[in-house]
């Protein structure tokens, strides 16, 4: 099978984040970033594939400025075969805009399968994956919690509201990766040292003008600090007394 | 003046909320766009035309509704192309969809197939000349977006439960309509979808969300958990992201970065210490309750009421006076 996989370069988000200078960006400054979650998970299924299959290759590809090559490498050293930067200066919010840029390099791959994760925490908008998958014209499954392929066709669960779907689609396919489908195997010191050989194709990424822009970035405003009720059962009564009368949701 | 366009979301021959969530914004941007009409798309299998004049009730002029033996479940290929090609016959000035399951997976193939770009987990818009304005959370609700669409159609796909359903006296004109293609066409096929526990609220949805941490020491301690959601009768149950690793919930029922964001108007948090993971999934809370017996948990920094103390001595305590305090009503 040939899978490709793309992936995204994400700030750590257990820290307080500060608005850059120009308002629209967040200042990086002191960020700490990885690959993102749900593309690691994605990276996994495809090396998952990769040992059951023999003669499979696994392509990353990564949108962005230089260090996103880091990204790429981390996915290598996990495993993947081969990584494809495609080169912009920023990753724009639009979606539309990242989505044509990565199909116009997916379409020439012949690729049978191509995994997302199915959103990034940063921009927290979950749309590359759909979107290019119906540039590419591609049947397409998201946010899949199982996955079993066999004789080009493969099964997958989603998790909806309540509710699970069992839904079957025919390869070639995109699909998006939620949590649940596996654990990301962590880079040995093999696969670390054997990472920086393998080959890391660089183009320029063809992004078109951006239809959505992000005019202000702002912090939310504050919770009100907590307030201690009380200890134990004993607070019970005046726990619920506060329900009714002052948040009056009982 | 401009029309609105409304995917009305089902699932079977039922409407759910973030539908008629999807139908009152878009009559509050066709109001704010100086008054158009609101269309709103609904597909299904038979029986889901019933549902036609609900969907009228909440602010559809008129209510297209596509009903199909082979749309008893979700038909990605059948929805996109019915969406778009109703979009793109219609000239609207904006589309809104809803951030569910369903949702994301809609909008973004429904925005790629007409050109335009969406923005999904709206939780505000606004029309400012000819742009329409949105407000999107971003770094996982620690910073707020402001995002101008210049795009035409606007596409959006609304956070649920930031806009309440609102009733207006209107009732739609219904128009019957086909499938732009034939779900037997289709190569993505749903070919089950499993219904959760019997009946249970969704957790997006339910006005009140009690969700268990590792404080609650075993799977089966969750009754605690389930017994204070039922004292409440609107509540849904949820999960720490440590508990559904464990297995001790599905996946489905996290709340959390990588899970479910809820909003309800009350969410209690019980044997939640309060992870950055977890927190991102429920700081919008209206009102946050948290009960755990380590007093300087992080979850009581958000917590508008804390109870510090044993959830096995606390909960059941609080599930007699929820049961009392029900009564009385």
């Amino acid at each position: 099978v040939k899978i490709a996989v793309c992936v995204k370069r994400v700030p750590d988000m257990d820290v307080r984040f500060r608005i850059g200078a120009d308002n629209v960006s967040v200042d990086e400054a002191g960020l700490k970033f990885d690959i993102n979650d749900f593309d690691a998970w994605a990276v996994e299924a495809a090396l998952k594939l990769k040992d059951k299959n023999a003669g499979s290759e696994v392509t990353v590809i990564s949108l962005g400025p230089d260090v996103v090559q880091e990204t790429i490498r981390k996915a290598l050293s996990m495993g993947a075969d081969r990584g494809i930067h495609l080169k912009a200066e920023k990753v724009p919010f639009d979606g539309l805009a990242i989505a044509k840029a990565l199909s116009a390099e997916l379409k020439t791959g012949g690729y049978d399968l191509i995994l997302f994760g199915k959103m990034s925490p940063d921009s927290s908008n979950g749309v590359v994956g759909p979107m290019a998958a119906e540039l590419l014209g591609l049947p397409c499954v998201t946010a899949i919690s199982s996955l079993e392929i066999a004789d080009g066709k493969g099964t997958a669960k989603r998790e909806l509201e309540g509710a699970q779907e069992i839904v079957e689609f025919p390869l070639p396919a995109v699909l998006t990766v939620d949590e649940g489908l596996n654990a990301a195997r962590l880079p040995s010191l093999k696969g670390i040292m054997a990472a920086k050989k393998k080959p890391l194709e660089v183009k320029p990424a063809q992004l078109a003008e951006p239809q959505v822009t992000v005019r202000k970035l702002e912090l939310p405003p504050e919770r009100k600090a907590g307030r201690v009720v009380g200890e134990g059962a004993a607070a019970v009564p005046e726990l619920v007394r506060l329900l009714q009368t002052e948040a009056k949701v009982l | 003046m401009a029309n609105v366009f409304a995917f009305v979301e089902t699932r079977g021959t039922d409407v759910r909320k973030v539908g008629l969530e999807a139908v009152t914004a878009a009559r509050m941007l066709a109001e704010k766009s100086g008054g158009g009409e609101v269309h709103a798309l609904m597909l299904g299998p038979p029986g889901i035309a019933a549902k036609a004049a609900q969907v009228g009730q909440y602010g559809a002029d008129a209510v297209i509704v596509v009903e199909h033996a082979g749309l008893a479940n979700y038909s990605p290929e059948v929805a996109t192309a019915t969406a778009a090609d109703r979009i793109k016959s219609g000239g609207y000035r904006a589309a809104v969809f809803s951030t569910s399951a369903q949702g994301r997976d809609l909008a973004p193939r429904v925005a790629a197939r007409l050109g335009v770009s969406v923005v999904t987990d709206v939780l505000s818009f606004e029309i400012e000349g000819d742009s329409i304005v949105v407000r999107h959370p971003m770094n996982i609700g620690k910073v707020i977006a402001t995002i101008a669409i210049g795009a035409k159609p606007a596409i959006i796909a609304m956070r649920p439960n930031v806009i309440a359903p609102v009733q207006n006296a209107k009732a739609g004109r219904v128009e019957n309509a086909q499938p732009s293609i034939d779900p037997a066409t289709a190569r993505v096929k749903v070919i089950e979808t499993r219904q959760g526990g019997g009946g249970k609220l969704d957790l997006a949805e339910a006005p009140v969300v009690v969700a268990g941490g590792r404080g609650l020491k075993a799977a089966e301690n969750f009754k605690l958990v389930e017994d204070l959601a039922s004292a409440f009768g609107n509540a849904a149950v949820g999960a720490t992201r440590a508990v559904t690793d464990d297995g001790w919930r599905p996946h489905s029922d996290q709340i959390g970065q990588t899970g479910r964001l809820v909003s309800p108007e009350l969410y209690i948090a019980v044997g939640i210490s309060g992870a950055v993971q977890h927190l991102a999934g429920m700081r919008t809370s209206k009102t946050i309750v948290a009960v755990n017996k380590d007093k300087d948990a992080p979850i009581f920094m958000v917590a508008d009421y804390g109870i510090v103390g044993d959830v096995f001595e606390v909960i059941p305590a609080l599930t007699a006076a929820v049961r009392e305090a029900k009564k009385h009503h």
